[in-house]
């Protein structure tokens, strides 16, 4: 699936067309005035005069055609196959906070299986009084709760350690989605099997249906505390590439532990010390030691728009400056805006109050007059923690650690309105 | 919700359902079945099930992953993680393979097939002489090089105590100048870098989504 067109992006023509109107822009605050009469105005247009589309022939719908570039898009060299691989969001061209599911980014290590719920079963077994059984059926029974909350990939921004690689929001910080989960707390099917109320020490080895199995350990603390076995995402069964029939919900936490097709729970002593908490998902630091079972996704922000997919084609004039930030570590308290590469600051609008260990989305709304920027975006959240600059990063971690990486991203917004990725000094 | 409510749904598993899946091994060896296996069978299994994606001797083929090298890499600029030079225990090299390998048909291996491959990983790594026997007996006898690598999740100290409190908002910094630029680089999909780039990309991602 490709969106170019004579070779050329939808975004890069949209940039070649609009950019046009740049420096013919209106003045603010006038009012301009057309030429022309407007046809489109002046003329009776089919739409307002035949019929469009009946209500039976759309049961279940797609984007219009007309956004047919805001999709998910893979890389193909960042993987050996397409197997276990990984593809990103199109959060460039979103706005608000749910992500659609049907762009929703994925990432699996054996591929997307197809699991019926008449074949689907979950077990609990381990440190459990009586090690158990569900069937589907048998989880929509249980009381569920509703909650929003972000998956974000460990890995998301990986590519961005060694410098600006990757020319877009999408890519950079891609690995995202943010949506409405409804599912039945982790403790009502522990209790259901028996658990005996210890925690202290005691962990939870989880593990999805598919080849790959995913296994991660878990502190019990946690699973107890907010985690979830998800059915439903944004109001619907969860997309076979998300889970379906279930997931697991480990709100804040990365998204490798949000194991999909959930298929058992086992209550261990100790951790599992599985392939993905040893070989991956474990941060190499300068000195060549390691850092395992880092969890939490630190606070961390990006502009969306203008970004380099989103390049500014209006000409100057009013400017929405927009991004989206989350934290791991609870709710987003404030979110700053550099327009020249972090000298000065100004504190952006959240749309919303920020959701617990969700996204927020961010607006500032200014006037750009063609000057060149250097936009950033910076987060803090409820623990009074501020998103670190990459050379922050890179002074503790070093070069290597593949994961975790929360910097301030800079784009490099040109006089012609254009964007890019670059850092800076 | 009362979180000791019971609801009366599900069933108890059987023992042979909690048998088939619970396969899980455990850094002590807990969770082995009872078996065995020798380098130079495994050798012959790993040439037959693993050396068509992983080499001959584990070097790796294309992107593949390397499963033996690297041994005093860590530290480098270009880190080279395998089995021999990274991976803490010799538990996680078992539970994976039984488990998820060969890639495309996984679950296919015996327990013995399975002792064999890992042997022939460890000699693969130079890690044990092309006599040895691996076996749910003298497993947990097996330290791996690096067992000692790890240091738990320290980001509380190193770094959240640091990046906190009021920030800059003002005259943060002296001047601004560009130090990278990703068009140079050039190897983001449609914009006609998706040929033979991958070399040219830093080496990190290929082992974000092995």
């Amino acid at each position: 699936m490709t969106t170019e067109k004579n070779g050329m992006s939808a975004s890069r023509r949209q940039f070649l067309t609009g950019a046009a109107a740049i420096g013919a822009g209106t003045v603010a605050a006038t009012v301009a005035r057309a030429a022309e009469p407007d046809p489109l105005i002046t003329e009776v247009q089919d739409w307002a005069s035949s019929f469009g589309d009946g209500v039976d022939a759309t049961p279940y719908g797609l984007p219009i055609k007309y956004e047919d570039d805001v999709i998910r898009r893979n890389v193909e060299w960042l993987t050996a196959d397409t197997i276990s691989s990984i593809n990103f969001t199109p959060i460039h061209a979103l706005d608000g906070t749910i992500t659609p599911t049907g762009c929703a980014f994925e990432r699996h290590h054996s591929g997307a299986i197809e699991l019926k719920k008449e074949d689907y079963r979950l077990m609990i077994n381990g440190l459990v009084e009586t090690p158990m059984v569900f069937s589907y059926e048998d989880l929509e029974r249980f009381p569920r709760e509703n909650h929003v909350y972000f998956c974000e990939c460990a890995a998301n921004t990986g590519m961005e350690w060694a410098g600006a690689q990757l020319n877009g929001a999408q890519f950079t910080h891609g690995m995202i989605h943010n949506m409405e989960y409804s599912g039945i707390p982790v403790r009502t099917l522990l209790a259901e099997a028996g658990w005996n109320g210890e925690v202290e020490g005691k962990w939870l080895y989880v593990e999805g249906a598919d080849a790959s199995s995913n296994g991660r350990s878990i502190p019990l603390e946690k699973a107890l505390d907010d985690c979830l076995v998800a059915i439903k995402a944004n109001g619907e069964a969860l997309r076979k590439e998300h889970g379906y029939p279930a997931r697991l919900v480990v709100p804040g936490w990365e998204g490798n532990m949000w194991v999909k097709w959930i298929r058992r729970m086992e209550i261990t002593d100790g951790p599992i010390e599985s392939r993905e908490e040893t070989s991956k998902y474990t941060d190499t630091l300068a000195d060549g030691t390691s850092r395992k079972w880092t969890w939490v996704m630190d606070a961390k922000s990006v502009v969306t728009s203008p970004s380099p997919q989103m390049p500014i084609t209006h000409g100057h004039g009013p400017l929405v400056i927009t991004g989206i930030a989350w934290t791991g570590h609870g709710k987003i308290t404030r979110v700053d805006v550099s327009k020249d590469g972090g000298k000065t600051w100004e504190t952006a609008r959240l749309a919303t109050d920020a959701g617990d260990k969700a996204m927020v989305r961010f607006y500032l709304d200014t006037e750009w007059n063609g000057e060149e920027m250097f936009l950033q975006s910076r987060a803090m959240d409820e623990t009074g923690y501020v998103q670190p600059t990459k050379a922050q990063l890179r002074e503790v971690r070093g070069l290597n650690s593949i994961y975790h990486n929360n910097c301030i991203q800079t784009w490099w917004v040109k006089p012609n309105g254009e964007a890019e990725n670059v850092e800076v000094s | 919700a009362d979180a000791d409510k019971k609801f009366g749904l599900g069933r108890a598993a059987l023992p042979e359902e909690v048998a088939a899946w619970n396969v899980d091994v455990s850094p002590d060896g807990t969770g082995l079945p009872a078996g065995s296996g020798d380098v130079w069978t495994g050798e012959t299994v790993f040439e037959e099930n693993c050396a068509v994606c992983h080499g001959s001797f584990a070097e790796g083929v294309d992107n593949w992953p390397k499963l033996a090298g690297g041994d005093g890499t860590l530290d480098h600029e270009d880190p080279l993680k395998t089995v021999g030079s990274y991976w803490p225990y010799l538990s996680t090299v078992w539970d994976y393979v039984h488990r998820s390998m060969p890639f495309g048909s996984a679950q296919t291996l015996s327990p013995d097939e399975v002792y064999a491959i890992v042997a022939y990983i460890l000699y693969s790594n130079d890690l044990v002489d092309d006599d040895f026997v691996l076996s749910d007996e003298n497993f947990a006898e097996f330290e791996m090089p690096n067992k000692d690598g790890f240091i738990v999740d320290d980001r509380a100290e190193t770094e959240y105590t640091i990046w906190s409190g009021e920030p800059c908002m003002e005259n943060c910094k002296e001047s601004v100048e560009i130090t990278m630029r990703a068009t140079v680089l050039d190897v983001t999909p449609d914009h006609g870098g998706e040929d033979g780039m991958a070399e040219e990309a830093a080496a990190a991602p290929a082992e974000t989504t092995e």
